[in-house]
């Protein structure tokens, strides 16, 4: 489904299906004239899962009650798609996808960076 | 029509990540602990969603095609060479994504149901993408 969501994005619209790419130009303003277009596509976002909710059961988020590791996560979030142009949707399905050196690159960084952190969070400090 | 297929992939985004376990922190981080208890299942979910795009890329590809259905230009690959934002923005990324478990798209998912934890990390979100243009004038 991820996927087909990302191949209807750019055969009909002609756009990369980026979540970071998406909400950040709307954070810059460098939306233009694609802002209204990127909004219902992030109504979609959060609203059907919210609709999905009243049929099945939706499998708990499980986050951490700790705020310091809740705002530290969120910040670097925000702050590395934006530097780094693009996250797991963008760079990783529809970057690796055209063989983009720049996605594969920056796949293989972000993972590599989220591997060494769980290992050191988890098992050499034990917080998460 | 553009708002309509807007809506429609928007959706199917959400309901897709949902599905896949990808609002599910305990198996974010699991996938990404490949020096203990690793969960391999995600590269399959990520796997699954590159197939049918590569598919698409290579059908436009083959046909020369270079605008979309409803007429917008299709995005040209960025050729130039990994630079230090690239390396350095991806990296910070997936450290964050490994601290909390959530990337960009599932944290907006898992919105409606992932209670004030959930929003604080998107707020904390918006926080890092106003902030990053001034670091990423520092890096170049």
């Amino acid at each position: 489904m991820i996927g087909l969501a990302a191949c209807i994005y750019l055969l009909f619209n002609g756009r990369i299906m980026g979540a970071s790419g998406i909400v950040g130009s709307l954070v810059d303003r460098t939306a233009g004239s694609g802002a209204v277009e990127r909004i219902i596509f992030l109504a979609g976002l959060v609203g059907a899962p919210l609709l999905m909710a009243f049929v099945v059961v939706v499998p708990p988020t499980n986050l951490t009650d700790n705020i310091l590791v809740i705002v530290a996560g969120g910040v670097l979030v925000g702050l590395g798609t934006r530097i780094g142009n693009g996250c797991t949707s963008g760079h990783g399905v529809c970057g690796i996808s055209r063989l983009s050196m720049r996605g594969l690159v920056a796949t293989l960084c972000y993972l590599g960076a989220g591997f060494i952190c769980v290992a050191l969070l988890r098992h050499v400090w034990g917080i998460i | 029509m553009r708002l309509l297929i807007a809506l429609l992939s928007g959706g199917l985004f959400g309901t897709g990540l949902v599905i896949a376990g990808m609002t599910d922190t305990n198996k974010v981080q699991g996938w990404l602990d490949i020096f203990g208890a690793w969960d391999p299942t995600l590269a399959f979910v990520l796997g699954g969603a590159m197939l049918p795009m590569a598919v698409l890329w290579q059908v436009l590809r083959m046909r020369k095609q270079s605008h979309a259905i409803l007429g917008d230009a299709i995005p040209q690959v960025n050729t130039s060479a990994p630079d230090k934002p690239l390396i350095i923005g991806a990296v910070l990324f997936g450290a964050g994504w490994g601290v909390a478990g959530l990337c960009p798209g599932p944290a907006l998912a898992s919105l409606s149901f992932g209670g004030m934890g959930g929003l604080y990390f998107l707020g904390a979100m918006l926080a890092g993408m106003v902030m990053a243009p001034s670091f990423k004038r520092m890096l170049s």
